[in-house]
């Protein structure tokens, strides 16, 4: 069993909170369809942010000098990481220069993948999350598990138990108002004592230098206009060529990842604010060698809305924690082989390859395709369980021989006929676990077409 | 500093031919009352919308909100729609803002599709942090300076020189317990808009 | 007379003979001469799922050698047919041949509206139905508009059915997702499956539906097999035999 489907299992084996996941997740889902209907032209902002994308990534490296040129040009500080070491060095030392030992933190889930706030609380920096669902896992010391709603796992009752815990709520208390209010008080305190301020970066705009960030709390931008010093970090494949881009991607990211028309906030920052700095930490790891493959490559598009994971069946029934990986769900099961094939080999494979992924994809990106595509580089690679590919080499051996597929067939058949149904159940193995068997007719489809052809 | 040459040229490398940009989008969202639809999503995300025919009225408009009435301290950088009590030209340091219980703004523009109100850095003042320490948010916009879609929205906006500006749509707001949502997460608890013309 | 290559799934011709059976009486009905070369086996599609190209591309090889010379390959199967049309290109990149055999395999329901261009079959089915949307019929061979995208609704599938006297075709909850067969992920991921295919039957059963169909047998075998183990009070028939006036 791999990693994904054994903790899948254990996710689906507690019935009820895996359709209240299901159910929950869904809802957004169906949020995202009632929001797209209001764009008649849904279909062709997609084209076009395909599109848009493609041409960007295409000259990557090109609109990212002209970005880094105009960022400087606008006052701020450009640094360059290929590796999460060196993203996380080149934050702790902005940061180690300057004294600050208290950072507030906006989503970012590219700091997630370089494990940022570990690093720098070894280093004796305070880090508060301030996503409110961000500081929900933070505080229950556990990764989000969506990469939108990042506490969408935990019932209101937990999170009540982690707020009496840590904020001092009151005991027993999980109305979401009062939860809310208190995350409200708590953090206001970290804005207002926070030394610096990180966010990451929805879109980096190459014409302009500057760049774009979406929240729907104000968390980012409290963290960044209190605190006079901005780390923003991004990955280098969030880069849109012109501003007039920006109205094609924020017309579709909100709605496809939580059905709102936009944003509550949607803040644009060219160079620092006066009398503060802005660094900006542009991040590689592994983005480059997604870049190389003619397959994967499309990847790159993603804006990171998470329509995704709400519309994927797998997600929804088996939960972010069994994937294992920094983003989870489809696109995640795409992003991680490409960067630790070994470990993430099983993902491609926790997948029942719908499609409906890529039909909500605002970019377009053919996600199915792409875990089709890693099933076969796998394979090839060996990643893939012996045992498996050898049962596909045996099977194709039989098909490829009419006169052997009819004869196992034939077997095949009466043994399904006549071994009695708890002892086929036990020996088909996982199949039998909770569906009966196909029946075992006597004849086979062309047998009996023969018959009756003869006998007219 | 390696890790640039190195990404860089690791990116060159691995670059598909160049894919030309493709044509501008035709044809997008129009819609037959921009006021209305822009009211309308207002009030979907959250927040309110009024209509003022004048300025004469503007000032009792805004003084008649509840926000108002129990506010201690007012920061307006809109003086017809408010005096203010917050002085803020003298104040330095954003931190003291936090205290402000509603703040006074002008929006440069309107978005119909979203709801959205733009706000450039320049009608904040020096510090942005009011537009988003402030409990409740009172935006001013010109009615006929609403736009349909973002399209027609960044066909305005220039970004040559430093800056800042936000898109502000509706109260701010979280799902993150349970999608449950409440209305006020860390920005404002209420957004008003007052179209006046 | 229509010539059509029948092309039946390994599974159709071992386990459900019944839905060869009524393609080929549904096919002959609206006026084909429908030829089963006995030559087939497979389309490789399970060996291609599990990753192991090698094993599927030989399988292709024949599907190309075996149907290129009838006019059409008609088969009552989305997933097998999309294999051919949008997945044999992956494995045969400089087979010549190809395109050509791929770009006359239809599934049954498409090549009875897009070539026949018939829209109606003539029948009777008065009972409550509930539309199984088989993934790959529907979001690679675009069967239908599906729930996902913002373009105007069409379904051949529901189009074809809706025009059987008497039949009710009943409105599920979540019209089109996937039933959790998926091919090797059926058993590598049984748990997911599972629940995945119990939700598609319980939301069937809410809707009132007696019978649900589908144009997969895979999907099909799938909900069959968890509707048995339940007991539930389903019938599962293939669009074929519905549409060839079998009885439930």
């Amino acid at each position: 069993m791999t990693a994904h489907a054994e903790k899948a299992a254990a996710f689906v084996a507690n019935d009820a909170r895996m359709h209240w996941h299901d159910t929950a997740v869904w809802h957004i889902r169906t949020k995202r369809d009632k929001a797209s209907s209001a764009v008649p032209e849904w279909e062709e902002l997609r084209t076009q942010a395909a599109a848009l994308k493609a041409h960007t990534i295409s000259r990557l490296a090109e609109y990212l000098e002209a970005f880094e040129r105009n960022a400087v040009r606008l006052g701020a500080v450009v640094h360059w990481a290929s590796t999460p070491a060196e993203h996380n060095a080149a934050v702790l030392s902005i940061l180690e220069k300057r004294g600050v030992k208290r950072l507030v933190k906006s989503k970012s889930m590219l700091t997630e993948e370089c494990h940022l706030n570990d690093f720098l609380e070894k280093h004796g920096v305070e880090v508060i999350d301030t996503d409110l669902g961000e500081r929900i896992v933070q505080l229950a010391k556990e990764p989000p598990s969506h990469i939108v709603m990042p506490a969408i796992h935990k019932k209101r009752e937990e999170i009540g138990e982690l707020f009496h815990e840590h904020l001092k709520t009151e005991a027993g208390a999980s109305d979401p108002k009062y939860l809310t209010e208190a995350a409200r008080g708590h953090l206001r305190e970290k804005f207002l004592a926070a030394e610096a301020g990180l966010t990451g970066v929805n879109f980096a705009v190459a014409e302009t230098g500057g760049f774009v960030v979406c929240t729907n709390e104000g968390n980012a931008d409290l963290g960044v206009s209190l605190p006079p010093i901005h780390i923003a970090c991004m990955g280098v494949e969030k880069l849109v060529a012109r501003a007039a881009d920006l109205a094609v991607f924020l017309r579709l990211l909100a709605r496809s990842g939580t059905g709102q028309p936009v944003t509550t906030y949607t803040s644009h920052f060219h160079g620092p604010r006066p009398g503060g700095e802005l660094h900006l930490v542009i991040v590689d790891n592994g983005r480059s060698a997604l870049l190389a493959s003619e397959t994967h490559r499309r990847a790159l598009s993603c804006i990171r809305c998470g329509a995704c994971m709400n519309t994927c069946p797998v997600y929804r029934r088996s939960g972010g924690f069994s994937y294992d990986a920094t983003v989870p769900g489809p696109i995640g099961s795409v992003l991680a082989p490409s960067r630790e094939p070994e470990r993430y080999a099983g993902l491609p494979f926790a997948s029942s390859l719908c499609g409906s992924c890529d039909d909500v994809c605002p970019v377009k990106i053919d996600l199915h395709q792409q875990l089709l595509a890693w099933r076969h580089e796998l394979s090839a690679r060996r990643l893939t369980p012996a045992p498996k590919r050898l049962a596909a080499r045996l099977g194709s051996f039989v098909l490829r021989r009419p006169w052997l597929y009819n004869l196992l067939g034939f077997f095949g058949r009466a043994a399904l006929r006549w071994t009695p149904r708890g002892l086929l159940a036990r020996l088909a193995g996982p199949w039998g676990r909770q569906r009966e068997l196909p029946p075992g007719p006597r004849r086979s489809f062309r047998a009996e077409l023969r018959r009756r052809r003869a006998g007219a | 500093m390696p890790a640039r040459e190195d990404i860089l040229s690791a990116l060159r490398v691995a670059a598909p031919k160049p894919v030309p940009r493709p044509a501008p989008l035709t044809g997008t969202l129009v819609f037959a009352d921009p006021v209305a639809q822009f009211s309308q999503m207002l009030g979907e995300v959250g927040g309110a919308c009024v209509r003022v025919p004048s300025e004469d009225g503007l000032r009792a408009a805004v003084a008649g909100l509840a926000v108002i009435g129990s506010a201690k301290k007012v920061a307006s950088l809109v003086p017809e729609a408010h005096p203010g009590n917050v002085h803020l030209a003298a104040i330095d340091d954003p931190h003291a803002l936090a205290s402000v219980d509603v703040a006074v703004v002008r929006g440069e523009f309107g978005v119909a599709e979203n709801g959205a109100v733009w706000v450039p850095g320049a009608a904040l003042g020096p510090r942005r942090a009011l537009l988003f320490v402030c409990q409740h948010l009172v935006l001013v916009v010109d009615p006929g300076l609403v736009v349909n879609t973002l399209h027609e929205a960044y066909a305005r906006l220039r970004f040559d020189g430093p800056g800042f500006g936000c898109f502000v749509s509706g109260p701010s707001k979280t799902a993150d317990i349970e999608q449950a949502l409440v209305i006020g997460a860390h920005g404002a608890r209420s957004a008003t808009v007052f179209l006046v013309g | 007379m229509t010539e059509v290559g029948l092309f039946i799934p390994c599974y159709v011709d071992q386990c459900y003979p019944q839905v060869g059976l009524a393609t080929v009486r549904l096919l002959e009905k609206l006026g084909c001469k429908v030829d089963f070369p006995e030559a087939q086996t497979c389309c490789g599609q399970p060996m291609a799922n599990a990753g192991v190209g090698d094993a599927a591309r030989p399988l292709a090889e024949r599907f190309v050698d075996i149907f290129e010379r009838y006019p059409y390959v008609v088969c009552p199967s989305g997933s097998c047919t999309s294999m051919v049309r949008h997945h044999y290109a992956d494995l045969l990149p400089e087979n010549a041949r190809l395109p050509a055999v791929a770009a006359k395999t239809y599934e049954l329901c498409e090549f009875i509206v897009d070539v026949l261009k018939i829209s109606r079959v003539a029948g009777a089915y008065p009972h409550r139905v509930g539309l199984h949307q088989s993934c790959h019929a529907l979001r690679e061979l675009r069967l239908g508009s599906g729930t996902e995208r913002r373009i105007p609704g069409f379904n051949k599938v529901r189009g074809l059915l809706g025009g059987l006297d008497g039949i009710t075709l009943v409105d599920l909850d979540r019209p089109d997702e996937c039933c959790g067969f998926g091919g090797v992920f059926s058993v590598e991921e049984e748990a997911v499956s599972c629940a995945m295919g119990k939700d598609r039957l319980a939301d069937h059963l809410r809707a009132g539906a007696e019978v649900v169909t589908g144009v997969d047998v895979s999907c099909l075998m799938h909900l069959d097999g968890l509707a048995r183990r339940e007991k539930r009070p389903l019938v599962i028939q293939h669009v074929a035999e519905i549409l060839a006036g079998a009885a439930p």
